[in-house]
Order: C-alpha cells, then structure tokens, then sequence
C-alpha cells in the first residue's frame, strides 16, 4: 500500500468514527488531533521496533538494583 | 520558597545481544560504555566536569547522579543531560564494535523493570531541616508519595499469574514493600533513611526517596520533583499534618498503580475512603494556602497552576488529555493505538517491546525521543540547555567547583581523587579543596 494510499485510509476511518455527545467540543477537537498525530507516529514506530520482540523480550533481564 | 539542594540518581536497564561468531561479553560491552564516557580511563565510577556522577551500581546497571540543583527545572535538564551522556556512548561503542568486527546490538534503557520482575530505581535527593522530626515528616509524605505516581508514573505492562498484561500507572509501585526502611534491594521502602547530607550534619539531613518511576517526560519529570519540593517546604514551615495517613499504604500504592481510570478508593486511617485524584488535590490545596499566606514566587506560582492543571484533566480523563504531556498517559496512548491499529492483544511481544523501546535513550530508536523529534511532545527544556549541561554543572552549588578543577585537573593531566565534598590532586603536596556546604558555588578566597 502506497503512503498516499494509506493516508486516504486513515481520513476515511476518522470520518467514519462517531463523535461522542458526553465530551464538550473543545476537548474533542483536541482529542481528534492527538488521535490524528498519533496515527502516523505509529507508522515511524514500526520502522523503527525491534523486530525481534520476543527474544528482546525474554533477554532482557537485569539483576535488581535499589 | 527556601533555596534547597536536590537531585537525582537514575538507574539504567543495559542489555548486550551477541549475535556475531565473534564471542563479546556482555560486561565486556558495560566497559566500553563507560570508557565511552569517560575516555582513558578504565573507572567505573567518575565524577564528570558538568559536576555529575557516573558509576556501576548494585547488579550492574549504569548509574548517572545529577550535580547538585538548587532549582527544579535543573533537575530535570542535568538528568536529561545524563540521558544525552548515555546515548552519545551508546554511539561511541556502537561505532567502536563495529570497527572490531564485533556483531550486536547494545541497550540502554531509562526504565525501572525488567521482563523477570526485577527493579532498579529512581532515587530523588533533598536536603532537608535537620531540625524537623522525621517521624512527623515521613507520616506526612507518605500518602503525598503513595498517589504522585498519577502526575509523574512512568506507565507500563505488568504480566499477572495467568499470564494476562494489564497497563499500570507506576511499573515501580509494584515493587514497594515498606513504608520505611533502611533497605534498598530487598524490601524496597517508600523513604529511604539513608542520610547522607553531604553537608553539615548538624542543619541537614538528606531525605532519600525511592518510590518513584524514571521519567522520560520533562513535565512529569518536573512535576516529580516539583510538587515534591513544594510539600516539603510546607512541611517546614509547620503546615499540613499526617489527617491523610493511609490505613494500608504499600496496598493502597498497589491499587492505585492498577488502576488507570483513577477511580479507586483508598482508605484512611480515618476510616474515610478517598481516591488519589483527591488526596493529591487535598496537598495542593494545602500548599496553596500556605504560599497564599507565607509569600510567594513566579516560580512557586507556575508550578502550583502546573500540577493543578494536570489533576484537573486527569480528572475529567478521556482520550485525549494529557497525550502530549505526562508519560504514563502518553505511553497509555500510544501502545492503545498501536494495538487497535494491529488489532493485537496486550500479551503480544510487540507491546512489551514498546513499553521498553519508550525509555530507550537512542536518539533514533527510543520511542519517546521519536515522539520528542517529531515535536509530539511538549516539553520544558530547550535542547541547548540539555546539550550543555552534559559540560557545564549548574552555576549556583558547589557543583559548578567540582566541575571547573576536574575539567582543570584533566586538562592538565593531573591525577585526583574527588568525591561530593572534596577534591585531592594527588601529586605532592596532595592539595585538598573542600567543598562542605552544597550552597556556596564561590571560590575561596
């Protein structure tokens, strides 16, 4: 999937998201923003995860300190 | 608002994976690290010329000491200095294994937990009135430390007997058996009594506490330290009293970490239940008061309106409050989103290895530093200020002496023994600078 692609997917599922009555519109607005900046962090995330998680995971053990 | 000296001590995780033929040890790679900060010398234990300590502690983790700060917003800037100063040699060795032809991969992380239960910690350092009986003191504090975690809790996945994971508030919380205690390994107290001033015994001793989690947030970082210098100047002055004593604290440390949507009640020797939204708005209340009434400052002022900004948007908590500004929300955003987008479970690997990649201090590869450089974080310190102090020690304690004659005595080639208090140069005839009071940043005459 392109990157222009992706990015149309993105703006559709946000439209397609129902705003919730009980949050004042402010705080939505600042929601959506926060939702929006988040979700192309996720991609820089992934480029950047470990790959191998789980023996990451599992070695990633240290003696106790204080 | 008293001039008061503080600190912090950060424990680092430190992982070495060989992947290569070529066999390379682990406490091999942990050499290199230091030497990585501390070139031409093979000491794993060195003052530095920005005033701060670098050493090997218990169970082998790195161990950066913040010079002595007398303001709170240099804290948080010296122990992101220490960050910086990790991360730059992670670098350093990186390069340097791959010149030797040595295949792996070397981590640091700023984090308090490990994937088989163990911690390691963030120690906060004051020097308080000697004068203040410590009994009424730590009653005091202690339901103030039990709930600080909602402003300055690191985040992070806990795997439970039946091998489910749950998103606590404070990974750290979970790892605090006593109230106080003289212990730091084995029965981890809320207060350490170790007392060490460093500094006239008589008017000082050094309030050591070791409940909190690491930060990688500026704002919790200085919400940690802040709302904490804040209660102890009241507590010095006579104001607030132990009415908030906590009937169970280590249980009630425990519940409120488990917790996230803040709503549990913990209950008072009183009998009263409260939740730690409460119970922090109840010290706040009371330093308000008491700064309304003593005098105050811009800088008391600013960081009173922080910490109630902070409490008040946690409590009307949805989505998207605080996402930019305390780490155990951000950090609660970001693996949420990261999971609905992959439609994964909190038990899968990748969680877990977010949750560490977060206080990983690689400037590219730590999750908090990519959200840092993509501005997705707000933040108190301007990077110029951070890259300084791994150089320059604050210009108002004794560290600024310690930093100016190691700098001296290292441009110089001159051999030395320093600790908190003194410097010895060690050739004839072996001079010593004595450093006794942390306040005094002069010259003797």
């Amino acid at each position: 999937m392109s990157q222009k692609e992706k990015e149309t997917r993105k703006r559709e599922d946000q439209e397609d998201a129902a705003p919730d009555p009980e949050v004042p519109a402010g705080a939505q607005e600042r929601s959506k923003k926060v939702q929006e900046e988040a979700d192309d962090i996720l991609d820089k995330i992934d480029e950047v995860l470990e790959k191998n998680a789980a023996s990451f995971v599992k070695s990633f053990i240290q003696k106790g300190g204080q | 608002m008293h001039r008061r000296i503080m600190g912090l001590e950060s424990e680092y995780g430190f992982l070495f994976t060989n992947s290569g033929d070529r066999i390379f040890p682990p406490e091999r790679a942990l050499e290199y690290l230091f030497q990585g900060i501390m070139m031409n010398s093979w000491s794993r234990d060195a003052f530095l010329p920005n005033g701060g300590r670098i050493y090997q502690d218990t169970g082998s983790h790195p161990e950066y000491s913040t010079p002595e700060c007398d303001a709170v917003r240099d804290v948080v800037i010296h122990d992101k200095a220490g960050e910086r100063i990790l991360s730059r040699a992670v670098e350093t060795v990186t390069h340097q294994l791959e010149t030797e032809g040595i295949e792996g991969q070397l981590y640091v992380l700023k984090n308090n937990t490990d994937s088989a239960g163990n911690s390691y910690g963030c120690h906060e350092n004051y020097l308080i009135d000697r004068s203040v009986t410590f009994w009424r003191l730590s009653r005091t504090l202690i339901p103030f430390f039990v709930t600080r975690q909602i402003l300055s809790g690191a985040g992070g996945l806990v795997r439970k007997a039946d091998e489910s994971v749950h998103f606590v508030i404070s990974p750290r919380s979970l790892h605090i058996r006593e109230k106080i205690s003289c212990s730091t390994t084995s029965s981890r107290p809320i207060i350490n009594t170790r007392d060490e001033p460093h500094s006239d015994p008589q008017k000082y001793r050094r309030l050591h506490i070791i409940v909190g989690d690491s930060n990688m947030s500026e704002i919790s970082d200085l919400l940690k330290v802040g709302t904490t210098a804040l209660v102890l100047e009241v507590i010095e002055g006579g104001g607030l009293h132990d009415r908030m004593s906590l009937e169970d604290p280590i249980r009630a440390i425990r519940e409120i970490s488990e917790d996230p949507t803040l709503t549990v009640r913990v209950k008072l020797e009183s009998g009263q239940e409260m939740t730690a939204l409460e119970i922090q708005k109840t010290y706040l209340e009371a330093c308000r008061d008491f700064f309304h009434k003593e005098g105050t400052t811009q800088g008391v002022r600013d960081m009173l309106n922080l910490w109630e900004k902070v409490l008040v948007e946690l409590s009307r908590w949805d989505e998207g409050t605080l996402g930019r500004e305390i780490d155990w929300v951000i950090k609660w955003q970001l693996l949420s989103r990261y999971r609905e987008r992959n439609h994964g479970a909190w038990e899968d690997p990748a969680m877990a290895m977010m949750d560490y990649q977060y206080h990983d201090v690689h400037e590219q590869k730590g999750l908090y530093n990519l959200l840092r450089k993509a501005g997705r974080v707000d933040r108190i310190a301007r990077d110029v200020e951070i890259q300084a102090a791994m150089d320059t020690p604050p210009q108002t304690t004794r560290a600024r002496l310690r930093g100016a004659h190691i700098r001296e005595a290292m441009e110089h080639h001159r051999s030395y023994t320093v600790d908190w208090t003194y410097m010895r140069l060690n050739d004839p005839p072996q001079e010593t600078l004595h450093w006794a009071d942390p306040f005094n940043a002069a010259e003797a005459p």
